[in-house]
């Protein structure tokens, strides 16, 4: 069986492939809830029914060919930072987190895939790709759910589809998001215009986190709310129309920033280089923001383009469970802001100042404006 | 002390007869407020306990301490209440949606973009239930061909019945 240490060493493919033509799409993600005929939710099952519903349900899932090699616990053996690291990769949910003996968590090797047994629903089913590709995940994970069927039997109606705990899900049981960064609409006071729109044509939208967290490092998360009445492909369709105009909205607010204020914008990003590069104490909050920085002067050419790879995977290694697990001891939070500088310096040691980098551009008689990389 | 629920301190202290016995949680702040302890009125320590503490869930035994008497309808299945339906909005098992049909139709309009699904059907399960159908048929068929003495033909229902029990659809 996978260790939790080989499961969480490497970054997922899906954490660092989110530039190129979509470099403000991060990642997309697709949730199905399944539950099964005849046993009680999760929710209202005594606990004898809760371990019946997870032995069935377990080895259907580590048979599956896509698990060959997965991770597969039960919740109850894991440590809290070890729940809290899979929350912060986003492979379980809060409340999923908040659970032990009775509930479990099967995650394939390269983190793509990942199963939640006995969350809310008996089933709660994930796939995640880098970039802006909804379709695709939802192929997989469909694929995956039909393998699924030959061997769990699946609460299903005619009329209200899926049948799921919770009715803000029956129909398709589908919950296709994308994470997106977007601090050109943040700096250009177009967020909110933005986000409402958004929320007019009922997607909803989100922090970092989910579902009442806050809105750090310019992140959001558009999800889609209506799960009846539209088929998958109809709901995700959609979302990846909105998604690629939120995303064009994004680069045109970019350039725009950099034609109009393009001292406003060095002096941003300049600023957040120096507060990362020299700090000795940072708490999450700052850090995030000023990663989130750092990785629009990746796309806009004041670093190299690798630097936004480098910025996604420290968004990761810097939230307080991952610290833990990396000094391998509890830590305060006052360790913890000294750990996280000390992580954040040593992976910028090599980034070079985009004052350099402008310069070095000057000396071969390029435009002193850096110009607007791949968003 | 930490909360039950995360890793913050805890600031509300909880105890209550649940069953007979003495239960107690520490909450935080945040989750306290979440699960709607500080809303004295629509709070049950066994819903909190069932709700899913780490290492605690299932030790109040579900249905018997939340099935209010009384109150019209119940799951057969699982013993789900309406009054249950209106405190939780979630549902104890999938038969819940036939026991309360009516009142799922009412949830539903406004919560979603129709009121009847549209999109992937479960094939395998399909087959599954079909298969499962056929089966009780047979059987009560073969039942009475016993009954009436009839065994060249219980012998042809019976390997007839073994012949699905094998293949998988």
């Amino acid at each position: 069986m996978m260790r939790f240490s080989t499961l969480i060493k490497h970054p997922a493919d899906w954490m660092t492939g989110g530039q190129g033509e979509h470099g403000a799409v991060l990642t997309s993600r697709i949730r199905l809830a399944r539950n099964l005929r005849r046993h009680p939710f999760p929710g209202w099952s005594k606990r004898d029914q809760r371990a019946a519903a997870l032995d069935l349900m377990r080895p259907a899932v580590e048979a599956l060919p896509a698990m060959k090699v997965a991770f597969s616990h039960e919740l109850g053996d894991l440590t809290s930072v070890q729940k809290q690291v899979l929350v912060e990769r986003h492979l379980i949910s809060r409340e999923h987190a908040a659970r032990g003996d009775g509930s479990a968590a099967v995650i394939e090797r390269r983190q793509t895939f990942s199963l939640m047994l006995n969350e809310e629903d008996h089933l709660r089913m994930q796939a995640i790709r880098p970039g802006l590709q909804l379709s695709a995940a939802f192929a997989a994970l469909s694929e995956l759910d039909t393998e699924l069927e030959t061997s769990l039997e699946f609460a299903f109606d005619s009329t209200l589809g899926y049948l799921t705990t919770c009715p803000t899900n029956l129909g398709t049981g589908l919950r296709a998001s994308a994470m997106l960064h977007l601090p050109g609409l943040v700096l250009s006071d177009q967020i909110g215009q933005v986000l409402q729109a958004v929320n007019k044509i009922g997607l909803a939208v989100r922090g970092l986190y989910g579902e009442g967290t806050e809105s750090l490092g310019n992140l959001y998360q558009i999800s889609n709310q209506s799960t009846l009445g539209e088929s998958e492909e109809t709901i995700i369709r959609r979302l990846e129309r909105v998604i690629s105009q939120v995303a064009n909205h994004e680069q045109n607010a970019r350039e725009k920033l950099l034609e109009d204020d393009p001292e406003m914008v060095a002096d941003k990003i300049g600023r957040a280089y120096g507060v990362l590069r020299y700090s000795h104490i940072i708490d999450s909050k700052e850090a995030l923001n000023h990663l989130s920085l750092l990785r629009l002067g990746g796309t806009l050419g004041f670093f190299a383009p690798e630097t936004v790879m480098l910025c996604d995977s420290l968004l990761m290694d810097i939230q307080p469970a991952h610290l833990q697990l990396h000094s391998g001891r509890k830590l305060s939070p006052e360790e913890r802001d000294s750990i996280r500088a000390e992580i954040v310096r040593s992976r910028l040691h090599s980034l070079e100042s985009p004052d350099n980098r402008i310069s070095a551009k000057d000396e071969k008689n390029l435009p002193d404006t850096p110009t607007p990389g791949d968003l | 002390m930490k909360c039950d629920f995360c890793d913050q301190k805890a600031t509300v202290f909880l105890t209550q007869l649940v069953e007979g016995q003495m239960k107690k949680v520490c909450l935080c702040d945040s989750c306290a407020k979440e699960r709607g302890v500080t809303d004295p009125t629509g709070f049950s320590l066994g819903d909190l306990l069932l709700g899913g503490l780490p290492g605690g869930p299932g030790t109040v035994s579900a249905g018997t301490s939340q099935t209010h008497p009384g109150n019209g309808r119940k799951c057969a299945t699982c013993g789900f209440t309406l009054d249950d339906l209106k405190r939780v909005r979630r549902f104890g098992c999938s038969d819940c949606y036939a026991t309360f049909r009516e009142e799922v139709g009412q949830m539903v309009r406004g919560m979603h973009k129709g009121t009847s699904h549209v999109g992937k059907v479960p094939e395998g399960l399909m087959a599954i239930q079909f298969r499962n159908q056929r089966i009780e048929e047979l059987r009560s068929r073969l039942d009475q061909a016993i009954t009436s003495e009839s065994y060249e033909e219980a012998a042809g229902i019976r390997d007839e019945i073994h012949n699905l029990n094998e293949t998988k659809p």
